[in-house]
């Protein structure tokens, strides 16, 4: 019998777990990352939620399990073409074409662009920065103003391009939350004197030592929650940001300048995604995520016969559920391919 | 003793408030319903900046079956419809202050549907 053949379309955590576990299987299996080197989003996390493990250390663990005789990577490579055959697909990727007896897309997710939100001025105030840019700031070990001053305040915005109707996205993206609370007490290491606030709707902190660490948040550093949804803001002379939000505790209107305003930009299906949809024909969920065959039982098969998902591309997930939710495909997989 | 009797209780007395108008009013506009209490109406309210007039606490008063201050208050909203925009639920929060009024305030509806 040869040797099974399974391609894997995304080089984040998800497809870089699943590559390990099928590979210890016995499988052959095709790694194709579009970018020029693995890791997806985790490359840009500084520090991980809830215990502040750097992101590298997580991402050389996944890049030691890619070194495997039975897994081929394939960078800067994308499938242009797919065709289905009667127990396999042909995917032609950079002119070549190879066989596969099933496939795993592990397509990831993109940040919501928080310039579709307008009122808050994201690419108009330079003040107004992402959760991502903050994260490239702690890379730099630098957290500054525009105008290069240590912030005096800094204000993080829950929710941004997440449960709201407006922005279309009416989900929650699950690890916003979790990340503002490690994000503000990072801050709070870092410049101890500045004032850190949280604006939330609702505070979601569904994992294990999350609520812990909410609680040092607030317990040891310091940091204010402000339950109310900013409404608008805008720039003042100086550069700082003037935000208008109800303090619904309070039950009053609330103006707050702050010198730094994070946007907390939630998790949008990627635009990749939806091209690797329209080839294998997958269908999308009402929140425009992959469809699972069944939410309980078939969590990891798509629609179609003989191609699986994993990870950020089925829903919002953390990297401790995307790497178990992979290991669960590669299982998936292991059965059908033996059947 | 004194005052007890007089002094009205300061709870919601949730089984004896009258829920009939509540439930006109979420009849006519059951959008309301889906509210999160997020207060990004009251934030961006004109009347509300300037009056003590707070439309998402006086939504949940409504939904509580508490009209006293909804009578009081209602004629502050100036229907601009600010509120409706930055929802991020999707409430019709002018459609239902329209309704409030109709319903509480015997108010003449200003369009003959509904
Ligand atoms: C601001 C922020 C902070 C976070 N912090 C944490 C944290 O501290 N702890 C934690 O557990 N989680 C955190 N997360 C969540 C974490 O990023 C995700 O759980 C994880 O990245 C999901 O992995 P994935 O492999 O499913 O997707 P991704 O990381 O999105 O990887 C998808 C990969 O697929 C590739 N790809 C996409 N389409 C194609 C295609 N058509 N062809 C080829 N390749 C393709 C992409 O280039 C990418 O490399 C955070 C998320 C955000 C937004
Ligand atoms: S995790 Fe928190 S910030 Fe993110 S969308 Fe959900 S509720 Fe909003
Ligand atoms: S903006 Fe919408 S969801 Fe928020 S409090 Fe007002 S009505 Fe409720
Ligand atoms: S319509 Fe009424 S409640 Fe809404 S923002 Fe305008 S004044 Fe305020």
């Amino acid at each position: 019998m040869t040797m099974k053949t399974i391609a894997i379309i995304g080089a984040g955590p998800a497809g870089m777990e699943a590559s390990g576990s099928l590979a210890r299987l016995g499988y052959h299996v095709v790694l194709i990352e579009k970018e020029a080197t693995v890791g997806g989003h985790l490359k840009n996390l500084f520090q991980l939620f809830p215990d502040r493990r750097p992101g590298k250390e997580i991402l050389t663990h996944l890049v030691q399990t890619i070194k495997h005789p039975g897994i081929q990577i394939k960078v800067n490579s994308e499938v242009s073409e797919v065709q289905k055959l009667d127990n396999s697909f042909a995917l032609k990727i950079n002119e070549e074409t190879m066989n596969a007896d099933a496939v795993l897309v592990t397509t990831g997710f993109d940040l919501y662009d928080a310039t579709e939100k307008e009122e808050y001025g994201y690419g108009i105030y330079p003040n107004v920065i992402t959760s991502a840019d903050l994260e490239q700031m702690f890379h730099n070990g630098k957290v500054v103003t525009e105008e290069g001053k240590t912030p005096k305040r800094v204000a993080f915005i829950h929710c941004v391009g997440s449960r709201d109707e407006k922005a279309g996205n009416n989900y929650c993206s699950k690890v916003c939350c979790v990340t503002a609370v490690k994000q503000a007490i990072e801050i709070k290491e870092l410049l101890p004197e500045t004032e850190v606030f949280c604006y939330y709707m609702d505070i979601r902190m569904f994992g294990p030592y999350y609520e812990e660490l909410y609680r040092e948040a607030q317990e040891k550093w310091g940091v204010m929650f402000i339950r109310g949804k900013l409404s608008e803001a805008s720039q003042n002379m100086d550069g700082s940001i003037l935000m208008k939000a109800e303090d619904t505790l309070a039950g009053k209107p609330l103006r707050m300048n702050t010198d730094l305003m994070v946007l907390m930009a939630g998790m949008v299906p990627s635009a990749s995604s939806k091209k690797v949809a329209q080839q294998f024909k997958m269908e999308e969920g009402q929140n425009r995520f992959f469809k699972s065959a069944d939410n309980h039982y078939r969590y990891n098969e798509s629609q179609q016969m003989g191609v699986f998902i994993a990870g950020a591309c089925v829903a919002p997930m953390n990297i401790t559920d995307t790497i178990a939710n992979a290991r669960a495909a590669a299982v998936k997989i292991d059965e059908y391919l033996k059947n | 003793m004194w005052g007890f009797n007089i002094t009205k209780t300061r709870a919601i007395d949730f089984d004896k408030n009258n829920r009939e108008p509540m439930m006109e009013i979420l009849r006519l506009e059951p959008s309301i319903r889906v509210c999160i209490a997020c207060g990004a109406c009251t934030a961006t309210c004109t009347s509300g900046n300037l009056t003590p007039f707070n439309i998402r606490q006086l939504n949940v008063f409504m939904q509580r079956g508490e009209y006293q201050e909804l009578k009081k208050e209602m004629h502050k909203c100036m229907l601009c419809g600010k509120c409706t925009l930055v929802c991020p639920r999707g409430v019709n929060l002018r459609h239902l202050i329209l309704k409030t009024r109709e319903v509480l305030l015997n108010e003449e509806p200003l369009f003959a549907q509904n």
